[in-house]
């Protein structure tokens, strides 16, 4: 078998290469072309009638005004008379007509006559949930009563993390062309390779028939894996169409109703230590909502990170209220730990008098990767000037009033199932084709890097084909996996397909194939460049025949293989200032530590720290979705009040990526979730350090500040 | 959005004849930062839209003897860009750059400002200017958190106007025109709360266009502070303008008024009051903002904004004492 392995650190000359987004240019020009920007010719626009309310009987539809109106080609009732809508923005039709403005306002010519039903969306509420609250039932390990009469201290808490959603600035969407026994598919998706699968089986035609392309994408964060409904109707309404393409995209209210969310968490938390620190027990009580399924929280996970607490118990409850559906967030549940888990241990060490950044070290001994968190805490404490700028909670003069806090973020990271084809044609040129997509990770940039580095040429002699289910199956974009799946089949693939151009060119230079190296745009035999062939000059050895080689990673024996390996670990500390007159927090500096094993490409690694570092000052001072219990419906469903950080709201971003030998030996490991974990948190407690107390709920806005400092004060 | 006639008059004369024929029904477009989002969203079904941006006399932005005259189609940019406003009238131009976007900035004008419709979550879902349902207000019992902390109800919308409590402040006038003629208004008189769902909170009556805004030469120092939960285009939490008459190093006559916190601009005229022979430092602004806030009611979530339409006062008050 060949040697797939990575190149030794100091030998790389592609890999590890600060290199700049190969497609940044065309994104920031807008010259690239989004799926939403496909506009074949015919098109027609569709839309989807959405429930307006939170739950409700179809006592009777009438599509008849609606299917006459001049320029309408096709309609289709999804939920019919006698059927339940569960939440706001539920679908109940869609139609296709000629422009945006006919479809948009046909719709609205469907006549549905609701039987309102009660419904329920205050989930903060426990005490109202009644028969919406699910309890999981208690885990325990230990001792936990015997480890609270046994505490030097006991710290208890409430913490609140709102439903956010994924609000995607390209919303959940797709043009489908039905004609005949081909269906042309451009959704905005995370899963390229097999979402034509899933489409064919819901309109039943073969899946060899649905061709999907997709070169550009707006953001997913978790939410774009599946076809969807829309995906659906929007081929039906094509075929009704008499073929021509039908464009359906949600609008930025469904977008934020039912293109997907991450679940709310509630928890009072109880924690007992040691004088010194030691943290010996963890009770906690949580409630969560996602939606009409509840909300579950992995009790494994408790407390986040610090998992090897000697005492536990905890206590969930997942409630169902009606609203759209949660989907998979950026590492789903992740954050919520991180958040609830971190609060806790701040306000502990509060408790103690000690220092956080001294209790969040102590503890590192209940992570399985504790070395690698003591490492990281020390380091983003040092670049946070954390032993100079840290003050005891509230000691911090004036009205406006400075604070720093911790966060952790911990994650798995192990690449997908990815093919790779590494094509080498007769004039030297190269091609990589795979079926993935480019979400933003970086993915059209870094596999040229790893097949430049396998054949010693630069980055712009390979041409990379990526975005259609024409080329070979690689895995949907989701758990931080793309990087590790796609770098590992493309080396794979281009060392397969170098062994092959070895063997065609050893002849020639009277040497076995296993002599031969690919460096500087030569083949030559190892060390020794004065017996070589340009690139070129060894390609066109191959005749007429082209090299086609595929390359495999099989996401279960990866880590055997030791191209990529899992576990990500990360730090952050925030640095805010906060106005206690208006309770406005200024967010200073965002410190991340962060480690992902080899990185391929440092500067789109660090890219990926920064975005979910602006996330993480979304969630931790803006955004959240507001609903009204009295009509059951989400207020905020839009980009006026359903708040994200613009540019001066962000702060400095300060990333640390973790590229110690040790780091690299472990492989590739995937970077998009982790850091968007823990600056939540970090911020929170930041803030809690600065006012001299604990706001409980994220995110951390002026009322609730001021709310905080009031009861205090009270 | 539904189908409406578009007219581009090039004339005033013309534009209020066109709204003369179809009063109800029309609806006047500037810079369509608000009209064509209520538009899009069924809010706003207009039969006929006037667009008034190629007028020319309602353009501009001029110094003159009598004071600042605003053309109701000048952009906030415009504003902005203005010597004389950033000179004479810091509390316009703090209002201005107050809108962070440069969108908005560039697109949304001074008249539009002031006839814009309520920002209130309630009346963008669909429940009317007072957020009824079933005959009850949704807004005590409901998310209230950016809404009204002054007022008698029924409406708890804020009047979402950025540059209402600057004019006030300073005393301007409006002039409004319609096809049977014109009539100047007070910036004060100007917004009124409205009593049903069939206004929005302004003195504009159907058929009339607002054309310019005259601003007084600066009676005094002056000075705008807004409070926002972004720094990123966000509508203010809450602000306050001021306008100080100084003799020496005491106020000889003061306007307060505060933004974002009721239905209209609210006319501090107390803390104004209280201010007048003294001079201004910490403790009398802080006190200024203290009287400025009593008799503020608020609602479930929002006492918070009691706290900040005080400390808006203070910090406007010692920005323009410094000015």
């Amino acid at each position: 078998m060949p040697d797939y392995s990575w190149p030794p650190m100091e030998k790389r000359q592609v890999i590890g290469k600060r290199i700049s987004r190969l497609d940044g240019i065309a994104k920031s020009t807008g010259a690239a072309r989004y799926n939403s920007d496909i506009n074949p010719p015919g098109l027609l626009f569709g839309v989807i009638l959405s429930s307006p309310h939170p739950h409700a009987r179809i006592k009777s539809i009438d599509i008849s005004e609606a299917e006459h109106t001049t320029g309408v080609t096709a309609i289709r009732v999804i939920l019919g008379a006698g059927k339940e809508v569960q939440w706001q923005g539920q679908e109940i039709a869609s139609l296709a007509a000629t422009s945006e403005d006919i479809a948009r306002d046909a719709v609205r010519k469907i006549k549905v006559d609701y039987e309102i039903l009660e419904h329920f969306v205050d989930e903060a509420n426990l005490g109202k949930a009644g028969s919406r609250a699910k309890p999981a039932g208690e885990v325990t390990t230990g001792d936990p009563d015997k480890a609270f009469q046994e505490a030097d201290a006991v710290s208890e808490g409430h913490y609140g993390i709102p439903v956010i959603t994924h609000c995607c600035l390209e919303p959940h969407g797709q043009t489908v062309r039905w004609r005949g026994n081909r269906v042309d598919y451009w959704p905005s998706t995370q899963n390229v390779s097999a979402l034509g699968t899933e489409l064919a089986r819901s309109i039943k035609v073969p899946v060899t028939q649905v061709h999907t392309e997709m070169q550009y994408m707006g953001g997913g964060f978790g939410s774009k894996f599946p076809a969807d409904l829309w995906g659906t109707e929007c081929a039906e309404l094509s075929k009704a169409s008499g073929g021509r393409p039908v464009k359906m995209f949600l609008d930025r209210q469904q977008e934020l109703l039912i293109g997907g969310n991450r679940p709310s968490v509630f928890g009072e938390i109880k924690l007992g230590a040691k004088k010194d620190g030691t943290l010996t027990v963890w009770q906690s009580k949580t409630w969560a909502t996602g939606g009409m399924g509840g909300g579950n929280l992995n009790a494994d996970q408790m407390p986040y990170v610090y998992r090897n607490v000697p005492n536990r118990r905890i206590n969930h409850t997942a409630v169902s209220i009606n609203a759209g559906s949660a989907r998979a967030w950026r590492a789903p549940n992740n954050q919520q730990l991180s958040y609830i888990t971190c609060s806790a241990l701040d306000d502990m060490a509060a408790k103690l008098g000690m220092d956080a950044l001294d209790f969040f070290v102590k503890n590192t001994n209940l992570s399985p990767r504790g070395e690698t968190y003591k490492w990281q805490l020390e380091k983003a404490a040092e670049m946070s000037d954390w032993k100079k700028l840290w003050k005891p909670r509230g000691t911090s003069n004036g009205p406006v009033k400075r604070g720093l806090g911790i966060g952790v973020n911990m994650w798995g990271g192990l690449g997908h199932d990815s093919k790779c084809r590494a094509i080498i044609n007769p004039d030297g040129t190269v091609e990589i084709q795979i079926g993935t997509q480019d979400l933003g990770v970086g993915t059209r940039t870094v596999v040229p890097q790893v097949a430049a580095e396998t054949f010693g040429l630069p980055m712009s002699a390979i041409k990379f084909n990526m975005g259609s289910n024409a080329y070979p199956p690689s895995g949907a974009s989701g758990g931080s996996t793309t990087i590790g799946g796609v770098s590992a089949s493309t080396r794979k693939a281009t060392v397969n397909a170098l062994t092959k151009l070895f063997e065609t060119v050893a002849p020639s230079l009277g040497v076995s194939a296993g002599q031969l190296e690919a460096t500087g745009g030569r083949i030559q035999v190892k060390g020794n460049p004065g017996k070589s062939l340009a690139w070129q000059a060894a390609c066109a050895k191959l005749g007429v025949n082209r090299i086609e080689e595929m390359g495999e990673n099989v996401s279960r024996n990866a880590p055997r293989e030791g191209l990529i390996s899992q576990g990500a670990a990360g730090v952050q500390i925030a640095d805010v200032s906060v106005d206690v007159e208006t309770g406005k927090v200024k967010l200073n500096r965002l410190i991340a530590v962060q480690d992902c094993g080899m990185v391929i490409n440092p500067k789109l690694a660090e890219s990926q720290i920064y975005g979910a570092c602006i996330m993480s000052t979304c969630s931790a001072l803006y955004e959240e979705r507001v609903m009204d219990q009295q009509i059951g419906k989400t207020l905020n469903a839009d980009m006026e009040f359903y708040k994200l950080s613009g540019i001066a709201d962000i702060g400095e971003i300060v990333v640390y990526l973790d590229l110690r030998p040790e780091m690299d030996k472990r492989g590739v490991i995937g970077i998009g979730e982790p850091p968007a974990v823990g600056g939540i948190v970090a911020i929170a407690n930041a803030v809690a350090n600065a006012i001299g107390v604990r706001v409980p709920m994220v995110p951390v806005t002026p009322d609730r500040v001021l709310n905080a400092l009031a009861r205090r004060n009270a | 959005m539904e189908a409406f006639a578009y007219a581009n008059p090039a004339t005033l004369s013309e534009a209020a004849a066109l709204l003369a024929s179809s009063l109800y029904d029309a609806q006047v477009l500037a810079g369509g930062t608000d009209l064509i989002s209520l538009m899009k969203d069924y809010l706003v079904t207009p039969s006929t839209v006037v667009n008034i941006k190629n007028i020319k006399e309602l353009g501009g932005v001029a110094k003159g003897p009598a004071g600042l005259r605003i053309g109701a189609t000048a952009t906030f940019d415009e504003l902005a860009g203005s010597a004389a406003v950033r000179a004479e009238y810091p509390a316009i131009h703090a209002a201005v750059t107050g809108i962070t976007s440069p969108q908005i900035r560039n697109m949304g004008t001074a008249g539009g400002d002031l006839c814009q419709w309520p920002r209130c979550w309630y009346f963008r879902n669909g429940y009317g200017v007072l957020a009824m349902k079933d005959g009850k207000s949704l807004v005590p019992g409901g998310q209230n958190k950016y809404h009204g902390i002054f007022g008698d109800g029924p409406a708890h919308f804020v009047s979402p106007s950025s540059l209402g409590p600057a004019l006030i402040a300073l005393g301007a006038k409006i002039t409004l025109v319609c096809a049977a003629g014109k009539r100047t208004v007070d910036a004060a008189k100007f917004f009124a709360a409205p009593k049903d769902d069939t206004t929005r909170g302004i003195d504009l009556q159907p058929g009339e266009i607002l054309t310019e805004i005259v601003v007084p030469n600066a009676a005094g120092k002056n000075a705008t502070y807004e409070i926002r939960e972004r720094e990123a285009i966000d509508w203010p939490l809450a602000t306050a303008s001021v306008c100080l008459k100084m003799n020496g190093g005491k106020v000889a006559g003061a306007k307060v008024v505060m933004g974002h916190v009721g239905p209209v601009p609210v006319d501090a005229a107390k803390a104004a009051e209280f201010l007048t022979g003294k001079s201004i430092d910490d403790a009398t602004a802080e006190e200024a903002g203290k009287i400025a806030v009593e008799g503020a009611k608020p609602l479930s979530q929002n006492a918070y904004k009691v706290q900040l339409a005080k400390v808006a006062v203070k910090r406007a008050l010692l920005a323009a004492g410094k000015a």
